[in-house]
Order: C-alpha cells, then structure tokens, then sequence
C-alpha cells in the first residue's frame, strides 16, 4: 500500500467521521438559529434517542413502528422542554439559558437510564460496518460502507432541511423567528409553537444522529460525549449555519485524523483530544464568527 | 428594627468606605469568621471536617476565582478545571523539587503558574467574544490535561501520572489532622477572599465591570482592553490554581489529571450561576449549594427508602438523584436568575424595614 | 409548611434511627460503587456481585458464625471527590467500623490508601489500583489482590508467545498497545517495555484519548504498522469501539488481546458481530454452573433478595468478578474470626490481619464451590497479590469460552519493578518497610 494512498485513506475517513460529527451538529445549528439557546442537551438528546429506540428493538416492537414511536417521544419530550425550561427563562441572558440546558443534559441523561437502564446496546441497522471489499481490492484502500451510508443519510437529511426551511410555511416561519424575533412576533408568527416545533426538529435530527452513532459504537452513556466533538464543528462552522455545520465537520474530522497519523507520533499521541478545539480556535482569531456565522455587531 | 443604620456616624472616609459599613455586619461577620475558625474544629466531627467543610472551601475559592472572570469581567471560561490542574501539579513540583521553599510560597508560586498559562489562554478573548470564548477555553482545557499527562516532568515520570501529595508542613508544625488541613484551607481562602473582595471594590474591580458592561465604551474611555482583559485572565487563573494545589493538599491527598475534567468546570461554572454571578458571597453560597446537594439527595434518599421499606434498585434510585439535580438547577434559575447572593440581598433589604412593612 | 416540615423531619429522624439503633453482631461493608454514568455496568454488576454473595452467605449460613453481614450503598460516580466523601460518610457504621472498603476505581484507590492506613480499614484493590502496593512492607492496609496490572501483562506476553508457539518465538515480532490516555491506561507500559528488551519483540504504544468513541486514526495507524498482536487496554466505551473500527480497518480480531477491564459482555455486546474472536484476558471466569453460583440462585434469587432486576445479567464477568470479592471478604472475615474470637465483629485492623494470612487453597475453593471461578489465593506480608495468574477467553459472540489454563505471571520481572517503586514511595514519605 503506498504511501499516497494511505495519505488518501486517512483523508476520506477523516471526512467520513467529519459527516458524523456534523450531524450532531445539525441539532445544536437548528435550536441556535431559531430561539438563540445554545442546546447542551443535544448530546443527551442523542443518547435519549438510541437508547429509546434501541431498547424497543430489543422488545420486540418492528424496527419502522419503533422509529415512528422514538420520534414520537422526541416530539414530546421537545415541547416539554420548551414549556418546562425555555418559556420560564424567556428573557434572560444566553449565559442562563446555556446553564439550564446543562442542568437539562443532567435531567435527560438520569431519565435515560433510570427509564431504560444503563446497560450497553448494540445496534444493528443491516448495514455492516466493514471494508468495501472490491474498493479494498482495487486500490488497497479500506473505506466502510457504513461511513458511506451515514454520509448518505446525512446528505439525505441536509436536503431535506433545506427544503423544509425554503419551501415549507412553517420552515419560512423559522427562518422569520431566526432572523428578528419581534419583527416575527409583529407579522403574527406564533413564537411559543414555533420554538416547538425546533425543538421537535432538533429532536428528529438527534434520533438520526442516534442511530447512526449508536450502530457505529454501541448504544451506551459515552454517547453524550459526542456533543463535545461537535463544538469544534460548530465555532468553525458559525452557530447559525447548516451548511457551516458540515463543512466545519467535513474541515475537523479531516484535519484531526490527519493531525493524529502524521503530526501525532511525534508527540506521543493521544492529540485528538485537543487538536479539533484548537484548529477551531485558530480559525476564530481569523474570522471570529466562524465561516458562515453572523457577524456579531456591538452597539453601544 | 435590629437592622438600622440609625446612630452609625462615619468620620474618616476610611470609615466610610469600609467593606462592611453597617455595624451589625461587622459583628456578623465577626461571629461568623470566630465560629469558622475556633468553634467548628472543635464540635464538628471527621466526616464533616473532611468531605464537607474543606472541599466546600476549595471549591468556593475556585469558584471565587471564576466568578472574578466570568462575573465580573464578563469573560467566560470552561477552562477553570484546567488552571487547577495546574496548580495542583506545579504545587507539587515545586515542593517536590525546591523543598526549602516550604508550603505557602510552593502554593503561591504555584499560583503564578496558573496565572501564565491564563494569560497565555486569554489571548483570544482579545478578539472573541461570548460563546466563542467559552469554546475556545475548551481548547485550554483539553490541551492543559493533555500536556499534564504526555510530558511526564509533571509528574515526576510516575507509570500511572497519579501523584501523591506530600504532607504539609509549615515552620515545623505537621497539618496531618482533618481540623489542621481545615484551618489551613480556611485561613487562605478567608485571606484570598478579602483579597478579592478589596480588588473587585477598586479601580482594576470598576475596569473590570466595564469590560464587562460595554466593552466598546470601556475602550473609548480609556480603560485599556488588552492589560484588562489578561489582567482578568491572570488573577482568575491564579485563584483556581491555589484552589487546586489545596485540592491536592488539603482535601484528596493525591493528584491525577483525571480529577480536572471538563465536569469539574461545569460544575464551578454552576456554582457561580446559582451562587449568583459578580458576587464574592455569591460565591461561597454557590458552592456550599452545589457541594450538599448530592449528598443531601442521597442521605435523604437513603433515610426514605430505610423508614418506608422501599425496595427501589438502587441504578434507579441514583439516576433519580441525577434528575433532581439537574431539575433543581433549571428551577433555580427560573426562580431566582441572579442567584442566591440576590435572595441574601432582597432578605437584608426586607430585613433593614422589620418589622415595619414599609 | 410547618406541618410537612415536621413529617420531613420525623422521617429523617427515623432513617437515622433505624441504622443506628440494631443487632451488635454485624459486620459492616461498604458499598461503595457507581450506579450512573458512562461506567455503571461495571460498578453496578461488581456491586451485584458482593452483595449477592454476602446475601447468601447471611441466608445460608446465617453469617459468618452467626455474625450477619450487613451492607449499604453510596454512589461514588466513579469520582474521587464522591468516594472520599462516601467513604468518610461509611467508616464508622456499623459495631465495629467499616470492615474492608473495595474502591472499584485506580483514582479513588489511591485518594484512600493514606486515610485507609490512618483509620486502620484495609482497602482491597481486587485486579486494579497501585501496582506496587504487592509489597506489604511498605502497605500494610491496601491489598491489590489476586493480579496486578504488571502481572496480568506478563501472562498476556506468555499467552502470546504460547499462540505464537513458544516464548522464542517472540523475537523480531509488533506489538502494539492500544491504551486508554488516562493513569490507568499508562500502567502498562514501563512493563511492557522491558519485556521487549527481554524477549526480543518490538512495541508501540498508542494513545486513545478519553473517552475513545473515535479510534480511526490509531487503526490506520495499526494498519500502517502490520503488527502481530494488539494488546487493548481500553475502559467503558473504548473497547466495543476499538473493535468494530479494527473491523472497519480489516484487522484480524483473533490478533486482539484485551485486559480484563475489556473484557466483559458489557464490552463485546455494542460491537455485535465485530468483536467475533476476540480474546480478553480474566481473573474471574462468568457462568451460573459453579456450586457457589447455583446457591446463590437458590438462596438468594429464589427469595427474590437479589441485587440485579435483570436477570440476565446474572453470572456475567462482573457479577463473578463481584461474587469472588465477596469470597474473599467473607473468608478474610473467617480468618481473622479464628484468630480474634469467633462469633465476635472483627474490626478493620484485625480483618487486615485476616486478609493477609488468607489462604484458599484449591480445597477450600471446591468447600466454597468456587472451583474454577477463580484461583487459588494466598496472600503474605510481603506479598499482598496472593495470586498472579490469569486465564484467557475468546468471544464466540454468543458469550466468552476459556480458551487457556492458568498462566502464571512472570515475578522475575514484575516483582523487582514492584519492590522499587515501592521504596521510592516509602522514601518519599518516610515510612520505614515492615519486617516480614
């Protein structure tokens, strides 16, 4: 195997696992743009979601009802949120409102395992996660299929976002609520609904991300550790932008895996950990809000 | 009634500008400090002394450390676990490898320490600010645990990076015994927290705040951003290394990287929100909040399931406590947004008018 | 309100009331362990264990010569802070103090051994913890039982060469150490090294950092290396990912060694198919055949007095694992009851004495019906492991089979790094060793 073509492995599964991670991201983007809350909970919404559906598989219940079941309890549990957290907290400061979705993450992650115990699962979606055999054979490359088929899933997903906020009313409605939300609130956007249905949207994407995290590593507590990985994505990529969201996945999965193979053994390894947050923090000293984020504006 | 300033003259402006300018509060206080120091190691016994008491100080001194950051600079940070971290392991160093420095100066050395690689962290607060600054303090965090562990220097190239801190011994007087390591923690965070407290009340405290305010406007009138900010930085990071160098010596008796993680910051983080943010007291409140809790939560849980028989799986019973913590913080914050130092202040205010309703 | 407050206050007062006031012949054992969090399977499968075993031991025997033993529950979090605070909390309870305390954790072991040595409690660190506590001149009250990091990995060597068709066969072979980036992780490798200067074989030691969800790089790295062997020393959610990314890699699972702390279901289960043909190493063997098991279920499940709500779980590596600490409990609390007055509540520095005149023989083992659950044991003085061998399973994907018989760790290498380290610490803290 070559030295160009491993250079190009490392690259491809960098980007691969980039797509993961943006798709953690997509939840944090939705929630910020649309109410301006920075979602800790998302990584234990994630871990809600693969747990719940995971734990219906293992009972039993067919694998389409219990998709349709796990998105249902999202749906709730995200209007639950914005009743029991968000509206109480309307007006303060994002640094509280940052504060309780911690204080969320601590309620969902307990909830979780008390609920569905806390056990380790596997998940199986019928799409193995091994070597692409003929690519394998051609160029001495291994590229799994599953990464292929989450970034499938994720485009898929993307696609369908953007439809939905384009070309739908209520996506339309988001996008208002985004942008200004007393000018929203004066054309008679529904405020409370539609922060809603964000948040049942987020939660719709965490059950996707769930999944796919859940089949590639199991279905355990480390789970809300991913949101962590995320926030690199998310100060590359801008708060406020989906497309930020996959290109700053696409930029630290790639330059973090690369980082570790080649720049890694030189320091005795282990530099994952810290290489993302500081690539992300680099580019900030360059462009502070992020590639596609919204310049942020002082008035004094 | 009881609460009145009626009568108090003041005639030197050091008289007036005092701390406590109310005489009851200097008695209070007084009672307060005589209790802490001389009646508390004498009736409470080992466990309270032990995991209570003395983290309940180390921790209200980094969060002390924090809320000078956060709360008064307007600068938020993830990073405090870190910068105990460092602490810790350069408390260790310097007694370990400069042994005739003794105790106090290792600790304050080791503070210093802290305070560099806060200044080197808060760079980017120059150009970053709000939620970009918390993630990139993040960086610091990961990258400082990082470091601790891969350049064995730190830990004096021990196989598992676990340390054991050596015993404390000032001017020949051994603090081996829970009330020993307690007063000492209690006389330098009560010497640190006055420290603070007469830092926060003067200029560097007022440039401070209007960082924090307008930072805009704080430029335009002079105040410079730059030593400001770093300065902020600085003396933060300084506060969380002593905390951490006591944690060390004080209160767990060994060092490990794992203990700093990301959770610790959270949970400091927490201390200064519901303790109430740019509040000395708020500091001490929040944390003797966030340290009983979980054990009041789990004593209680204990004492119910033994009188009522219940026979709950004990998984379920400790998720359950995890909810209500997380559950208490959110009512807090919707309850009381500035935390308790606010409630403390609405009380002494409806305290000064009793028992007169206006 | 005051009405409530007075009911709080009267339950409260009657939960206090209920632990204090009781029978004087009890024995008091922590249980100290983690319910929540990322590493509850492990705590709470260990906490199953000794609770179960110390359940049957009081419903079947009633106690130990009529001494029941009691027990209570703290939620440490795997957290240091938490499990001093739990262990402060537990010490006094009971007639007689806390009899033993198991940490369950390398970080909360350590942050105990000077307090544990202080109020005279011996900590048994069964197969984790400070390595050089083996030598009990130096640590009279901590007992890393059984095997220690450093041993279990010269048996791992010896496995090794065992596959590869003798320990000459080692020279000129790679390893790699996969490790968890933490103190627990870091361990292994001064050990590992002077092996490979021993045997011949060439090592390299890759970091996953905390808590290991991602390991692509490190595979590709493996891959780029070609080595032999990989020893995975992983933690919680590092080891079903290491393997399903070795499968995603192409790497054989049949050349992945895991430690035993990778090597319960709890681990294989999430990888699903990929973890077929893994090997882990075990001190503790799973199952529900054993006599000490079958009673269990008989005295203790049979009366619905069991720990676990899932019943599957019984018999798994870590109630076993659970169960033998409680073997060795309850016989460190028999010896010591010989000793001390039998039928009395020993206290902790005469259970101290207790577990280190253990001596469970191979016949004692088939007494207990502990035959082939795990080793014989015998502790000293001067040798607070007592054990040292290890055995060695592989994953069918179904559950683990016992691929190997007991291996022997090597103390001709272990046992010198063991004794200098430990007097570099008794240096550092000025204590004079034991005679022994």
């Amino acid at each position: 195997m070559t030295n160009l073509s491993f250079f190009f492995e490392v690259l491809i599964g960098g980007l691969l696992a980039g797509v993961m991670y943006s798709l953690v991201a997509l939840g944090f983007v939705l929630i910020y743009k649309a109410s301006g809350v920075f979602n800790f909970a998302q990584g234990a919404m994630v871990f809600l979601a693969a747990l719940t559906f995971v734990s219906l598989l293992e009972r039993g219940v067919n694998f389409w009802l219990a998709l349709v079941i796990t998105l249902a309890v999202m749906v709730v549990l995200g209007i639950a949120i914005e009743k029991v957290v968000l509206r109480p907290l309307v007006n303060q400061p994002p640094i509280t409102l940052f504060m309780a979705t911690i204080g969320l993450t601590f309620v969902l992650e307990g909830l979780s395992q008390a609920v569905w115990g806390s056990q380790p699962h596997g998940l199986d979606l019928g799409i193995a996660d091994v070597p692409m055999q003929w690519l394998a054979d051609s160029t001495g490359m291994f590229i799994s299929q599953f990464d292929l088929f989450a970034s499938g899933i994720a485009a898929v997903l993307v696609a369908s976002l953007a439809l939905f906020f384009h070309y739908t009313r209520i996506g339309r409605a988001l996008r208002a609520v985004a942008d200004d939300h007393q000018a929203a609130l004066a054309v008679g956007i529904p405020l409370k609904n539609i922060w809603a249905i964000v948040w049942a949207v987020a939660g719709f994407v965490a059950l996707v991300a769930g999944l796919m995290w859940g089949a590639r590593n199991g279905v355990q507590f480390a789970l809300t550790f991913i949101a962590l990985k995320a926030l690199p994505v998310l100060i590359l990529g801008g708060f406020e932008s989906i497309l930020g969201a996959i290109v700053g996945g696409l930029i630290i999965g790639a330059s973090e895996k690369l980082a570790e193979v080649y720049f890694g053994p030189m320091v005795g390894g282990g530099i994952e950990s810290w290489f993302a947050y500081v690539i992300a923090l680099l580019f900030l000293l360059v462009r502070p809000q992020g590639l596609f984020g919204e310049k942020i504006i002082d008035r004094v | 009634m009881l609460y009145r300033e009626a009568g108090q003259f003041k005639s030197t402006y050091a008289e007036d500008q005092q701390i406590f300018p109310i005489r009851q509060d200097r008695i209070a206080v007084a009672l307060l400090l005589a209790i802490a120091f001389v009646v508390v190691p004498m009736v409470a016994n080992q466990y309270w002394l032990s995991a209570i008491l003395t983290p309940f100080l180390i921790f209200a001194l980094a969060a002390l450390g924090l809320n000078i950051l956060t709360g008064y600079a307007g600068q938020l940070s993830l990073g405090t676990a870190a910068f105990m971290a460092v602490g810790a392991f350069m408390a260790y160093n310097f007694v370990l490898r400069m042994p005739w420095l003794g105790i106090i100066p290792s600790f304050i050395l080791a503070g210093i320490c802290a305070a560099a690689v806060g200044i080197v962290f808060g760079l980017p607060s120059l150009r970053i600010k709000g939620f970009y600054l918390a993630v990139a303090t993040l960086a610091c965090q990961f990258f400082v645990l990082w470091a601790i562990q891969r350049i064995g220097w730190f830990t004096n190239n021990s196989p598992s990076g676990v340390i054991t801190a050596q015993t404390v011994e000032i001017l020949g007087y051994t603090f081996d015994t829970p009330q020993s390591k307690y007063l000492l923690t209690l006389g330098i965070v009560a010497v640190l927290a006055l420290l603070a407290k007469n830092l926060m009340r003067s200029e560097t405290g007022r440039a401070f705040m209007a960082v924090r305010d307008m930072d805009v406007a704080a430029s335009v009138i002079g105040i410079p951003m730059m030593k400001t900010k770093l300065l902020a930085f600085a003396i933060s990071s300084f506060y969380c290394g002593v905390a951490g160098a006591l944690y060390a010596y004080t209160y767990l008796g060994t060092v490990e990287p794992e203990a700093f993680t990301l959770d610790l910051s959270f949970r400091i983080l927490f201390m200064i929100i519901i303790g109430g943010v740019g509040s000395i007291l708020g500091s001490f409140l929040g944390a003797a909040f966030i340290t009983l809790l979980p054990i009041f939560l789990n004593v209680l849980f204990g004492a119910a399931s033994h009188t009522f028989g219940l026979d709950i799986s004990h998984a379920i019973v400790s998720n359950i406590e995890l909810m209500i913590f997380g559950g208490l913080i959110i009512f807090f914050l919707a309850v009381e947004p500035h935390g308790l130092a606010r409630l403390w202040q609405i009380a002494k205010e409806k305290l000064r008018l009793w028992p007169f309703p206006h | 309100m005051k009405r409530t407050t007075f009911a709080l206050a009267l339950v409260l007062a009657a939960g206090f009331s209920g632990s204090v006031l009781g029978q004087a012949k009890e024995q008091f054992v922590p249980a100290n362990f983690y319910w929540v969090g990322p590493y509850a399977p492990g705590g709470s499968g260990f906490g199953g264990g000794i609770i179960d075993y110390m359940a049957m031991i009081n419903e079947r025997d009633g106690g130990v010569n009529g001494v029941r033993l009691t027990w209570e529950k703290c939620e440490t979090e795997y957290n240091n802070a938490r499990g001093v605070e739990c262990y402060e909390r537990s010490k006094n309870k009971g007639p007689t103090g806390a009899t033993v305390i198991h940490p369950l954790s390398t970080g909360i072991t350590y942050s105990l051994i000077e307090k544990g040595t202080a109020d005279k409690i011996p900590i048994i660190s069964m197969g984790y913890g400070r390595t050089d506590a083996a030598d009990g001149r130096i640590f009279p009250y901590v007992f890393p039982l059984i095997t220690t990091y450093w041993s279990q990995n010269t048996a791992k060597i010896k496995f090794i060469g065992q596959k590869e068709g003798g320990m000459d066969k080692l020279k000129g072979k790679k390893i790699v150490n996969l490790y968890h980036d933490s103190a627990y992780g870091k361990e292994t490798i001064p050990v590992l090294d002077i092996q490979a200067q021993k045997y011949g074989f060439q090592v390299t030691h890759l970091a996953v950092p905390h808590p290991g969800n991602e390991q692509q790089a490190q595979w590709l790295q493996i891959r780029q290396l070609r080595p032999d062997w990989v020893i995975l020393r992983g933690w919680g959610v590092m080891n079903p990912t290491a393997l399903k990314t070795a499968a995603r890699s192409g790497f054989p699972r049949e050349k992945i060694l895991g430690v035993w702390w990778s090597g319960a279901e709890e681990d294989v289960i999430p990888a699903g198919d990929a973890a077929k043909g893994y090997y882990a190493a075990a001190f503790n063997l799973p199952g529900t055949h054993h006599p000490v098991m079958r009673d269990i279920l008989k005295h203790v499940y049979g009366k619905g007095k069991g720990d676990f709500d899932d019943k599957s779980r019984i018999g798994s590596i870590y109630h076993t694992r659970g169960v033998v600490a409680g073997i060795i409990t309850v016989e460190a609390v028999r010896t010591a009851q010989a000793k001390f007055g039998k039928g009395k509540p020993i206290t902790g520095e005469q259970m101290r004495w207790g577990i280190e005149n253990l001596n469970i023989d191979a016949k004692r083992l088939k007494e207990l019906g502990a035959t082939d659950l795990m080793q014989p044991l015998k502790v000293s003085c001067k040798d607070h492991e007592g054990g040292g061998a290890v055995k060695f399973m592989q994953w069918d994907g179904r559950k683990w089979n016992v691929v190997s018989d007991w291996i022997e760790s090597d103390q001709s290498i272990v046992r010198p790094m063991v004794e200098e380290s430990a007097a570099q610490y008794a240096k550092e803290k000025g204590i004079t060793p034991r005679d022994c």
